[in-house]
């Protein structure tokens, strides 16, 4: 028989975070830090919403960019929350999840040959989707010296010819970083300067703990330029319902919802009924669960800060990575003998790409309680590490 | 600070000060004078324990009760609040709007108890013109706590 495989897709490394977390699973007294999805269960008022579409028997496709009322209260949203002013009709397509709206940006974008350039530390799916996308991906280091942010240098350098996509994923998901304004400003000037589009994943942009997040698209001559890209999960707790959205130029959306409508019909209809109550009604819950999470932010700091481990001051998202170089061993080495020897799970950094070599994600989508037990386990291991390594 | 600080300690009023520092991002000796402060101007007023008496083997019974009073010139409602909040089995009161002027929570040994209470000392104040005694069967959720509720963490392990 042949071989039933494309090689593209067998070629590609499955996500590097899995086998921790199959170990895990064995451990009755493991705490895991290791999942990227917040911990609040979806707002009531939202859920409520949910239920009502479906007594309401509101359980046939939508229109295949989406609930016009649903991408209308996204227009008002992105308005109201970083000001960009988009036209429903034309400018936004619902997808599912954030992470549907990167695939098919992606496709609907590139040309076999162009490169893409991905920050990394970063998301793990860029990579994979660029690739089976047919572009060219190409890798620029984030380091620890700039807090992870991307520079205009770096970007500049990492430019060529074949150059068409920048993917913008702040705030970043594992190192916590953010781009403010005059960071922005930086990059935008190289993307138009070499006439280069942005993907802007912005799925975190409500977990901003420093300033109200700023939109790349929001800066002048850009958002024709970029695709906003965004979705409910992080910001309203809403990992299950998988919807998110896109927004950005009227030819680019075109072509993106052609491929979404071939590929999935729509977005789910009840997840999109409950979303329009979320975006109507729910900038308080937002901001409890921002200062819940801020809270825990500030508390694994001090923790750090009490046990003597680096870590830069993340602003965003819900991780913290603090480096480890100082004992001498691989972020898998670490993270594995964090998990046998004291039970607790996090993600090596380098599941996030080689830069994040000698870090270690740590999530704080969990309550305190966990957290707490957690870093207690986590300064002994620490003092445990120096003690060998002096000896 | 104060409204976060609040938040805090009104969930979890038995946390230690280099944590509730911590969470706030504060130096230690501001939110111990904070909380001092606070104490001193009676926004603090005491830090208690819920507790789910139904799962000790203490009986008790609350129950909530309405009462219709008549205002006393002068004084409104304040004398005869004061009259009925010195018992000490009464727990709370309230001035409600509506259909009657006082709210009690009442805390008894048992059902006997609690009537005892409404027919002897409460009926019997010159001021009362009517009371509705409601007992509570089972109690759901309290101050914001979905009583005997340890919800597990369903997240799946993912791979992002």
């Amino acid at each position: 028989m042949r071989n039933p495989l494309a090689d593209k897709v067998v070629d590609i490394k499955p996500s590097g975070i899995r086998k921790f977390f199959d170990i895990v699973a064995e451990m009755p007294d493991a705490i895991s830090l290791g999942v990227g999805e917040p911990d609040f269960d979806t707002p009531w008022h939202v859920r409520d919403e949910g239920i009502y579409s479906l007594e309401r028997g509101k359980t046939f496709y939508t229109s295949n960019a989406g609930l016009k009322e649903l991408r209308q209260e996204i227009c008002n949203y992105l308005k109201r929350r970083v000001h960009v002013q988009y036209d429903w009709a034309k400018e936004v397509l619902i997808t599912v999840g954030g992470s549907e709206s990167i695939d098919i940006g992606l496709r609907a974008m590139m040309n076999p040959g162009d490169e893409v350039l991905i920050p990394q530390p970063s998301y793990v799916s860029y990579e994979p989707c660029a690739v089976l996308a047919g572009a060219t991906p190409v890798i620029i280091d984030l380091k620890a010296e700039n807090e992870f942010r991307l520079t205009a240098q770096e970007l500049e350098d990492a430019i060529t010819e074949k150059t068409k996509l920048l993917i913008l994923p702040f705030p970043n998901n594992p190192t916590g970083a953010i781009m403010e304004r005059k960071d922005l400003e930086a990059i935008a000037e190289v993307i138009i300067k070499h006439d280069l589009f942005v993907m802007s994943d912005e799925i975190y942009a409500e977990l901003s703990y420093k300033d109200q997040h700023v939109s790349i698209a929001s800066l002048p001559g850009m958002q024709e330029r970029t695709i906003l890209i965004n979705g409910f999960s992080k910001a309203y707790a809403m990992t299950g319902w998988r919807l998110g959205y896109a927004c950005g130029p009227k030819e680019i959306i075109q072509q993106m919802t052609k491929i979404h409508q071939f590929a999935i019909m729509c977005a789910p209809t009840t997840s999109q009924y409950a979303a329009v109550e979320a975006l109507k009604n729910g900038d308080d819950d937002i901001a409890q669960m921002r200062t819940a999470y801020n809270q825990r932010r500030r508390f694994l700091m001090d923790a750090f800060r009490r046990m003597g481990l680096e870590c830069f001051e993340p602003y965003g998202a819900f991780y913290v990575f603090p480096c480890i170089k100082e004992f001498g061993m691989t972020s898998d080495e670490f993270a594995t003998r964090f998990l046998e020897e004291e039970q607790v799970a996090a993600v090596p950094g380098t599941a996030f790409g080689d830069s994040g070599e000698g870090y270690l994600r740590i999530s704080y989508a969990y309550s305190l309680e966990k957290l707490k037990i957690a870093m207690e386990r986590m300064e002994r291991f620490v003092k445990k590490l120096r003690e060998e390594k002096s000896r | 600070m104060r409204e976060e600080l609040l938040a805090i300690i009104e969930k979890n009023s038995r946390i230690g000060l280099q944590e509730l520092a911590a969470l706030l991002g504060q130096e230690e000796i501001l939110v111990a004078n904070e909380l001092a402060a606070m104490e001193a101007e009676g926004i603090i007023c005491g830090y208690h324990t819920m507790i789910n008496w139904e799962k000790t083997s203490i009986e008790k019974v609350t129950a909530l009760i309405e009462v219709r009073v008549t205002p006393q010139r002068g004084e409104g409602f304040d004398h005869i609040a004061e009259r009925i909040y010195k018992y000490p089995e009464v727990d709370s009161v309230y001035l409600i709007s509506g259909g009657y002027d006082l709210m009690l929570i009442l805390e008894g040994k048992s059902l006997r108890d609690v009537s005892n209470f409404v027919s002897d000392k409460l009926s019997t104040l010159d001021t009362v013109l009517s009371t509705a005694t409601h007992f509570i069967l089972k109690k759901y959720k309290d101050h914001g706590t979905i009583m005997g509720q340890k919800k597990e963490d369903e997240r799946e392990m993912f791979t992002l």
